[in-house]
């Protein structure tokens, strides 16, 4: 065990993990943060705190995983190289596992044109492979990155992105596996529309003998309408809905986003080497226990945190 | 002509390989802070610059990157692309502009030389060397280490 975090536990374990991302408020009352997380906290093993993804600024990554894990839940804190530099992200990462926080994304983010401050200067000191291993060898040689000692090393599980459904698509697997080189141990992927790519990717990753050595946790999301997909296609970075998926929302009634990620996961699951799925249910958390029940992926053992 | 050369990465990394053994002999007189060196900013400048659209980060990994310059990226990336990729291989924050890092990685499928370098994790960029000669830093090895903690 590198962390004692429950994802860490339930994927060693081997259990189909299931993770979900809670939307930060914007808000600076600690009950907006609890009322999301009590929707999704019983049907998942941990739950993702974002850090100003879209380069929207909401409450930040590491107030959200404080609050949470004092409540005893078990956060995946996102930390994205956009907003701060090494100086910053080290010292942002000892003291979030001073607070209990154990499981770590590490994210290049998205660029600032995206969000609704676009004037803001983009920092991008470390990128998302650099600060990985940065994040390992303060974990693992108890160092920062200049050299100097720790005192008492912080305990993590470190995870990563990957986007199957962008381009270069046959550098994504090479990509992937020089992220478990710099010292990721999961993986979190982007949105899964398109189950067909991802199994070529998984069976390139395979290939590589990738699979054995990261949990790869798979991206999905209920739609809310053909609208709303189309919107996010063209707005969203990184995220790719093919024209079939588009169709199929516009054809169906009320429900048919819902029902679309719950067949999406059920064919996930029977790809080899998919340890899991993360969901991101973008302002429709109360759609998240619906899901997983649907899908068959109902979490018996609650989630608990390690101090 | 300049998309031709741009396209021919495998001349190119043998323009690279030539350049790093050429550039040994002038080890003495090619120090930090001397004339020599603001000679070879100019020319690195002039030179790379039309080629690659240097920028003179002064830590040159051009042969691990398909022999595309990551300092182009908008986000800086020295590891490979980031994950907004548009689908028709464009940038994410530049929509116009054709992503550098799926440039770079077809380049380097065509670099018998110098192709699966792109598979390695480079260390963090050392902020400051910007404008100065990577080709005088090239030749004192003791200006490229990576911080203390990053070496294994
Ligand atoms: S799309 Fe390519 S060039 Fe643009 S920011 Fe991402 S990696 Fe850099």
């Amino acid at each position: 065990m590198r962390s004692g975090s429950h994802l860490e536990e339930v994927l060693r374990g081997g259990r189909f993990a299931v993770t979900a991302e809670l939307n930060p408020p914007d808000s600076a009352d600690p009950e907006s943060v609890y009322e999301r997380a009590r929707m999704i906290a019983p049907v998942c093993d941990a739950i993702n705190a974002t850090d100003a993804s879209g380069a929207h600024v909401h409450m930040s990554s590491v107030g959200v995983c404080a609050l949470l894990t004092r409540a005893g839940f078990d956060p995946v804190m996102q930390v994205s190289c956009r907003d701060r530099n090494r100086i910053a992200i080290q010292g942002d990462l000892l003291g979030a596992a001073a607070m209990g926080v154990r499981n770590v994304l590490c994210l290049t983010g998205d660029g600032v044109q995206a969000g609704d401050q676009p004037q803001a200067k983009p920092v991008f000191d470390l990128d998302s492979m650099t600060l990985l291993r940065t994040a390992s060898i303060l974990r693992d040689k108890g160092e920062f990155l200049s050299g100097r000692k720790l005192e008492v090393p912080p305990r993590l599980f470190l995870g990563a992105a990957e986007n199957p459904f962008a381009p270069p698509y046959d550098f994504r697997p090479h990509r992937l596996k020089k992220k478990v080189d710099a010292g990721a141990d999961f993986i979190q992927t982007q949105y899964c529309y398109d189950v067909a790519r991802l199994r070529e990717f998984m069976a390139k990753v395979r290939e590589l003998g990738v699979d054995q050595k990261v949990f790869i946790l798979v991206g999905v999301g209920p739609l809310r309408t053909a609208k709303a997909a189309e919107w996010m296609r063209a707005n969203v970075p990184g995220v790719s809905i093919p024209d079939e998926i588009i169709d199929r929302m516009k054809r169906g009634g009320k429900g048919e986003g819902k029902r679309l990620c719950v067949e999406i996961i059920q064919q996930i699951r029977e790809i080899q080497g998919v340890a899991g799925v993360h969901i991101m249910a973008y302002r429709q958390e109360e759609l998240v226990p619906e899901i997983v029940e649907e899908a068959g992926l109902l979490v018996r053992d609650a989630m608990k945190v390690h101090p | 002509m300049l998309r031709f050369l741009q396209n021919s990465p495998h001349a190119l990394e043998l323009v690279y390989a030539g350049t790093s053994k050429m550039l040994v002999p002038f080890r003495r007189v090619m120090k930090r802070g001397s004339r020599m060196e603001r000679l070879f900013i100019h020319l690195e400048k002039w030179t790379k610059g039309a080629t690659f659209d240097c920028r003179m980060c002064g830590q040159c990994v051009l042969h691990s990157t398909g022999m595309t310059c990551p300092m182009t990226c908008p986000k800086e990336l020295r590891n490979g692309p980031c994950g907004g990729v548009r689908a028709n291989g464009y940038c994410e924050v530049l929509p116009d502009r054709p992503c550098v890092w799926s440039q770079a990685w077809e380049r380097s499928r065509k670099m018998p030389l110098y192709g699966q370098e792109i598979l390695h994790v480079l260390a963090p960029v050392d902020r400051r060397l910007k404008d100065t000669s990577a080709w005088v830093n090239h030749l004192h090895p003791e200006l490229l280490k990576p911080p203390a903690g990053w070496e294994s």
